[in-house]
């Protein structure tokens, strides 16, 4: 055994993503497990691993942890990146459920018809433009500090700068109104972990294409 | 200024129930602001009350806290309801998590439109009994306590509880099959906290009706 947190998931981002950016983002090497088919999918579930039958999952610390949020938030109190006391803590999941609403619009595109697309693209360029990007551009502009909660670097940074390149993949300018954002994402790409993810090579996965799309529809289809 | 913390929502369970919950299993005394028409929550958006232009709200020890998972989270380490260490919380969030998936189903049967209905019962029936259930009839057997996680009330066994009672209003024999959650539910709803939630006059709040479902709606779309 390694020691090493170990994985599994589809061999793309989906909801294990935000996992491994966090991972990634605290300097945490992991190794991954794959599903590819329906069986092992089943074998998973028929040997009690999966705690309610779904992945991520996530063996850490001598646990088989599920559910993403419960795992994100292990790794961010862990390794230090989530704030330093209660108040600063309920900031970092304000803006991190946030932001999460944003991602969801995202992670469920690729399943969208084709006819419902275009559709689709513009109420996430509305969301973000609208809803989510202004909240975190005022919250930089005002304290003016280089990371969003309490001038440290935390889970809330992570979360942004995935959501921020996530979103520039399907609308390359949504952040023209943003220039604190600009600002921030330049800063957050080079730090030196993020900097490493970022780069071929690492466990980042690519978006997810018509591949993914059928893998996932044949290994969890009921 | 009273210093309790002040719900702003419709008069009704939606997101704001868990919260409600958990605040009072605490023994902590709350206001409500309850939003009537449109207008309320555009008057509340233009405030800049709400980080998200979304309720539920809480305003509690000088913040305006949304997002009912950051709110909770809050509550529950506020009120010692969250475990003693990292480990504890994770099982605790773990439990929650799932909890929340289910209450989701539930929560979403009455929006149903009259032909899916039925299906959606089978849907919540099916996961519930199958997937969900079992885990934490099987947690219970296991450690022989009366709590889920490290032998102490916590946040879990709030949602729980509210999950069971919910998943009832559906199905009144659905926990048939799993005799630790019903003694489980008999236990926790015996709660000092929990029990005055349960009587009538508290700020528990009844299912949605149908009737009730368009202004709801109106408010909110």
């Amino acid at each position: 055994m390694s020691g090493k947190p170990r994985l599994t998931y589809l061999n793309g981002r989906g909801r294990m993503e935000p996992i491994r950016w966090l991972l990634a983002a605290a300097g945490v090497e992991f190794e991954e497990i794959f599903l590819e088919t329906r069986e092992q999918y089943e074998k998973l579930i028929k040997d009690g691993v999966l705690m309610f039958q779904q992945v991520p999952l996530v063996e850490i610390d001598g646990m088989k942890m599920v559910q993403t949020r419960a795992i994100l938030s292990y790794i961010a109190g862990k390794y230090n990146l989530y704030g330093k006391d209660f108040k600063e803590r309920a900031l970092i999941d304000m803006y991190v459920e946030g932001i999460t609403d944003l991602m969801q619009m995202i992670l469920m595109f690729p399943f969208s018809p084709p006819e419902a697309k275009e559709k689709n693209i513009d109420s996430i360029k509305e969301r973000a433009t609208n809803r989510y990007f202004p909240v975190f551009e005022k919250v930089l502009k005002q304290h003016g500090q280089d990371f969003l909660v309490g001038n440290k670097f935390s889970w809330a940074d992570v979360q942004l700068i995935e959501a921020i390149l996530a979103v520039e993949e399907k609308i390359p300018a949504v952040l023209s109104g943003f220039p604190q954002l600009q600002a921030f994402k330049k800063r957050m790409s080079n730090m030196p972990t993020i900097k490493k993810f970022l780069q071929p090579g690492s466990p980042r996965k690519p978006p997810p294409d018509e591949c993914y799309v059928e893998t996932v529809l044949k290994v969890f289809k009921k | 200024m009273s210093g309790k913390p002040k719900l702003h929502y419709f008069n009704g369970r939606g997101r704001m129930e868990s919260i409600r919950w958990l605040l009072a299993a605490a023994g902590v005394e709350f206001e409500e602001c309850f939003l009537e028409t449109k207008d309320d929550l555009i008057k509340l958006q233009k405030d800049g009350s709400l980080l998200f232009q979304q309720v539920p709200m809480v305003e509690i020890d000088g913040m305006k806290m949304v997002q009912t998972r950051a709110i909770l989270s809050y509550i529950a380490a506020k009120y010692n309801l969250y475990g003693k260490d990292l480990k504890e919380r994770a099982l605790i969030d773990m439990y929650v998590e799932a909890i929340i998936d289910l209450n989701e189903l539930l929560m979403t049967h009455i929006l149903q439109p009259a032909d899916k209905k039925e299906q959606h019962l089978a849907t919540i029936v099916d996961k519930a009994t199958n997937r969900y259930f079992p885990v934490y009839e099987k947690v219970l057997k296991d450690h022989g306590q009366d709590f889920l996680v490290g032998n102490q009330f916590s946040r879990a066994d709030v949602q729980l509880l509210e999950t069971l009672l919910m998943a009832e209003e559906c199905k009144p024999d659905i926990l048939a099959k799993f005799p630790l959650l019903q003694s489980f539910k008999a236990r926790i709803s015996n709660i000092p906290t929990i029990k005055k939630f349960l009587q009538p006059g508290s700020q528990r709040k009844p299912p949605l009706q149908e009737k009730d479902v368009p202004k709801v709606m109106k408010i909110f779309h």
